[in-house]
């Protein structure tokens, strides 16, 4: 039986020895937390808000920190996993006792962290778009991106615009696209909007030449949206040039707001129109502008320093990582429920998705204008004018 | 026979030890968490080992009952209104009917043949999961009620990870006394040669078909603990990658051996979060260490162990 | 008809990438047992490796020899180091040492290269051919025609070589074949590196349509499994059958019944074909020894 003890005992040190990893905790710093995809499925949302992290909280460290305090950066990777979520979740609460969160990459890891940030009182700021995550309004829980419901409003505005009301829809089986197609479904009516065909594709597919053939068949499509992110929506624009559908105007979502879909989908993106944050167009803003001056800095900094090219998925975490930052400044403390209380009080703070003003009842705190309508045009996004 | 008993019950008794004193060395309850986990993977494993190990039969879709049961206990308190402990038993119920129906068909397969009949078993339940969102959220998931026992409402890591801890306990001593019944016999029979098991009269399609529906509840049971626990599901836990952890974590642990799967569980939940430390390079030695084990314990971590000590104790 | 003929090709350029895949499957499969589940990380290491030293400034051919040569030699590093010193452990555990070395690889791809998505140019060009009113991607001729060399070339070299034969024979009975004096273990490498350059070979061709990641491997992997058990798991004319076969009823599904339900609908024809063949389409009955 000797055998046996001997490897409960192994077992034990194994769970144990992961316990001596942890640093010691240094008085004059205060720990912020992050679970983010940078691994799996969702790795090209998460890598960037990753590389954001790093290196704002380095850039913010080296200026003095916060109220004199240094940050110190928690970062773990759920790899997509919704339940590693959680666990990571667990621990940055009890083991690392962070202070605040920024991050959960994706809906379905947010959703499954939110109770946990919910019962030990501590701020968390996701960078993931479904409206769930801050509807119905969650005490400690905030968002920075833009809602998947308001990428649906902004589409059908800028088609009401055009006088086109019968449409078809293409999206991805992912959380992202699954739960931005029921939203479009559901404020559908609310324009006058008629789904005359609604298509589907998993995740990882590679050819939607059949779905979009479909589509193309289904008499009365005036327009074409496809709610997706991922590379999913570059095949489905490259298919949709394929098959000579450029005639029928093409939507986007902001989930391929990064420079990337043009480079993957390329000449076949041409005309493609999408709402995304003014990230994007940055050098296209005019100097009045309010965002202007940020996204530009962000750009600046995020391609000097990674060498990629800059996406509204880091930016959402650059905004949460400030309201954070401000609200820990305007709060004075590291009392976690106290930095809750002064992110819900941020006004006007400017970010790269937006103006945020929250509220009680709202925290998200960006509107539909925080979303510009773009084209792509000779290989880069390009301001729709409003009214055309 | 005498020797085996009580190798069973010191068997049990080691893990009763094992549950009741780690709390005494936790600093934190995220180890509880953590444990936990292992204790609820190690129940889904303990039942696949039934079938892998004991059966001889593999399968690459068995998260498909893992989701069934998350699922029940998600499905059941918030559309059907039955309450969360009843919805736990008929997410069993469910496992094991399925199991039943479609074991006939699918065990006649062989090897390989049976892996990829059993991996579209899979991948059907958990398409219809991610695709019939109206009842189960889509791929975002949904929230799981709590339990809630005679008017106790179980949460928090501490409570669930004795109730987990008893699960694991209650499973681990079902699977040792099987292993000593006629039908765990037979079992193993199959596991050596079905023919030959079939020449001494063992009614092979009957025990196959028994050893997958007791997989199959294990399963469940497990994922419904899961989801109580978590308080919230994904259809990630009913996908493929989750079925092809579980049958590592049963043949990393040592295939037939209940305990193996037990350490098999508690290397593999344990050892991604032991690598964070390791940033990027973390799946790169998950890889490198799954790998090496294989080669150097190639029956798995317990029977390999076990078996050096044993020579060792000889020489 | 045009839409039938829109789904038939987009079916069978899908299918061709998973007879690929499946065809490796059977390669290693019949030297050696081992069922290969780092295989799709072989399709992804072609397209990764020609992306990126290609966009070193290195031509777009030699890039793709370059990216071959890494496949072949990580196909044999991986014979040598994991699955050699592992020679006679049970099936399962060898397929849970391919797992960990597809987890390995795609680790190291995530490190070496980048996690973001990739394209390579379509070798000529991106205008779509007209074939009876459906609109065909000219890459999808590169992946159908390359395809059928890569099957040809396999065909020739298993029937009318030496070593080709030898191979053929280890496939049939290793312990034979060992007696009659042909080294196994050069057998086993020569699959894992041919295996691998097939691979690498179908992740180049059909990066210029499906894009490329550091974690494309797993869902191919899984595809090619099924067309190699579809077919019938150890032959090559099965795994390239399965493979197309595959293809066309995802499309077909896709485009005819439901494109939600498309996998489903694939799977489903997989069970009740072998429900009614337990040996796949092309498989061998095996009379089992006692």
């Amino acid at each position: 039986m000797n055998s046996k003890t001997a490897l409960k005992s192994l077992l034990v040190a194994s769970v144990m020895s992961f316990g001596f990893a942890q640093g010691a905790l240094a008085q004059n710093t205060v720990k912020i937390g992050s679970v983010l995809s940078v691994t799996g499925p969702s790795s090209f949302l998460g890598e960037p808000e990753d590389k954001t992290l790093r290196l704002y909280v380095d850039k913010i460290n080296a200026a003095g920190g916060v109220a004199g305090k240094k940050i110190e950066l928690v970062i773990y990777d759920d790899g997509g996993d919704a339940n590693k979520a959680r666990t990571f979740a667990t621990r940055l609460i009890e083991d690392d006792e962070v202070i605040a969160m920024v991050g959960g990459t994706t809906t379905g890891s947010t959703m499954a962290m939110i109770p946990v940030f919910e019962e030990a009182q501590v701020p968390f700021i996701s960078l993931a778009g479904a409206i769930e995550v801050i509807d119905p309004v969650r005490k400690f829980v905030f968002k920075t991106p833009h809602t998947d419901k308001m990428a649906c409003e902004k589409i059908f505005e800028d088609l009401k615009k055009r006088n086109l009301t019968k449409i078809g829809l293409i999206s991805g089986t992912d959380g992202f696209g699954a739960s931005m197609r029921a939203q479009c479904v559901k404020v559908a009516p609310n324009y006058g909007m008629e789904i005359l065909s609604d298509e589907s594709y998993g995740p990882r597919d590679s050819d939607m030449t059949a779905q979009l053939t479909k589509i193309k068949n289904t008499a009365g499509v005036q327009a074409v949206v496809n709610p997706g992110f991922g590379q999913g929506p570059a095949i489905v624009t490259r298919n949709y040039a394929q098959l000579g559908m450029t005639n029928i105007p093409f939507y986007q979502s902001h989930g391929v707001a990064s420079k990337s879909f043009i480079d993957l989908a390329g000449a076949a993106a041409e005309g493609v129109r999408l709402p995304a944050a003014a990230l994007l167009v940055g050098d296209k803003l005019p100097e009045s502008d309010p965002q202007k001056k940020v996204v530009t800095e962000y750009k600046q900094a995020y391609e000097g320093a990674t060498k990629q090219s800059v996406s509204t998925f880091g930016g959402h975490a650059y905004d949460g990582l400030f309201i954070l930052v401000e609200a820990m400044k305007r709060a004075n403390s590291t009392d976690p429920k106290k930095i809750r209380d002064e992110i819900e009080k941020t006004k006007g703070f400017v970010g790269t998705g937006g103006i945020v003003n929250m509220s009680p009842t709202d925290h998200l705190g960006l509107d539909l204008s925080a979303f510009r309508m773009l084209e792509i045009k000779g290989g880069d996004w390009n301001l729709v004018a409003s009214g055309s | 026979m005498r020797a085996l008993l009580n190798q069973r019950s010191i068997t049990l008794l080691v893990l009763a030890a094992v549950i009741a004193a780690l709390p005494f060395v936790f600093p934190s309850s995220y180890y509880f968490r953590v444990a936990s986990l292992v204790w609820v993977s190690a129940l889904a494993a303990i039942g696949l080992n039934i079938l892998m190990g004991q059966a001889g039969q593999v399968s690459l879709g068995h998260a498909a009952f893992f989701g069934i049961g998350a699922y029940a206990v998600a499905i059941g308190p918030t559309h059907l209104g039955i309450p969360p402990w009843a919805a736990l038993l008929v997410g069993a119920v469910l496992s094991g009917i399925l199991a039943y129906l479609v074991g006939r068909p699918i065990l006649r397969l062989k090897g390989h043949y049976l892996a990829i009949a059993t991996l579209g078993l899979g991948v059907l339940v958990a398409l219809v999961i991610t695709t019939e969102s109206r009842w189960t959220g889509g791929p975002d998931g949904m929230p799981v009620e709590r339990l809630t026992l005679f008017g106790w409402r179980v949460s928090g890591s501490y409570t669930w990870y004795w109730v987990t801890g008893g699960l694991l306990l209650v499973g681990t001593w079902i699977a040792l006394n099987l292993d000593e019944t006629p039908t765990g016999r037979a079992f193993r029979a199959l596991h050596d040669s079905e023919v030959a098991a079939q020449v001494v009269g063992v009614d092979v399609a009957r025990f196959k078909l028994q050893a997958f529906v007791i997989a199959a509840i294990y399963a469940s049971l497990a994922g419904s603990a899961l989801a109580f626990m978590n308080g919230f599901i994904n259809p990630d836990q009913a996908g493929f990658l989750h079925s092809v952890e579980l049958v590592t974590i049963v043949v990393l642990g040592g295939l037939g051996s209940v305990f193996g799967s037990i350490v098999g569980a508690a290397v593999l939940i344990t050892l991604p979060q032991a690598l964070t430390i390791f940033q990027e390079y973390e799946h790169l030695l998950l890889g490198l260490i799954i790998i090496v084990a294989m080669i150097f314990m190639r029956n798995g971590i317990v029977p390999s162990l076990s078996g050096l000590l044993v020579r060792r104790a000889r020489s | 008809m045009a839409e039938f003929l829109q789904f038939l090709i987009s079916g069978l350029t899908v299918g061709a990438v998973y007879a690929l895949v499946a065809l490796g499957f059977t390669l290693i499969y019949n030297a050696s047992g081992v069922v290969n589940f780092a295989q799709g990380e072989f399709v992804m290491l072609g397209g990764m490796v020609t992306v990126f030293v290609s966009a070193a400034g290195v031509p777009l051919p030699l890039a793709a020899v370059i990216a071959i040569g890494v496949a072949v030699a990580i196909g044999l590093l991986l014979h040598r180091f994991a699955i050699e010193p592992a020679r006679g452990a049970s099936a399962v555990t060898l397929i849970i040492i391919t797992i960990g070395a597809s987890i390995l690889l795609r680790g190291l791809a995530a490190i070496v290269f980048d996690k973001q998505f990739h394209k390579l140019p379509a070798f000529t060009g991106d205008t779509p051919v007209d074939v009876l009113g459906a609109a065909v991607q000219p890459q999808s001729f590169w992946v159908l025609g390359g395809t059928a060399v890569v099957v040809l070339a396999l065909y020739v070299f298993l029937e009318h070589t030496i070593t080709g034969k030898a191979v053929l024979a280890t496939a049939a009975n290793r312990l034979a074949a060992r007696l009659v004096g042909i080294n196994t273990t050069t057998i086993m490498a020569l699959a894992f590196g041919g295996s691998a350059a097939i691979g690498a070979i179908a992740g180049i061709l059909v990066t210029p349509i499906t894009l490329t990641s550091y974690d494309v491997g797993t869902l191919l992997a899984l595809k090619g499994f099924a067309a190699a058990m579809l077919g019938g798991m150890g032959n090559p004319l099965g795994a390239v059958v399965g493979g197309l076969l595959l293809g066309l009823l995802e499309a077909f599904g896709a485009g005819y019944i439901s494109s939600t339900y498309k996998d489903a609908f694939a799977f489903v024809v997989i069970l009740i074909v072998l429900f009614a063949a337990p040996q796949g389409l092309f498989g061998r009955r095996v009379v089992e020894r006692v």
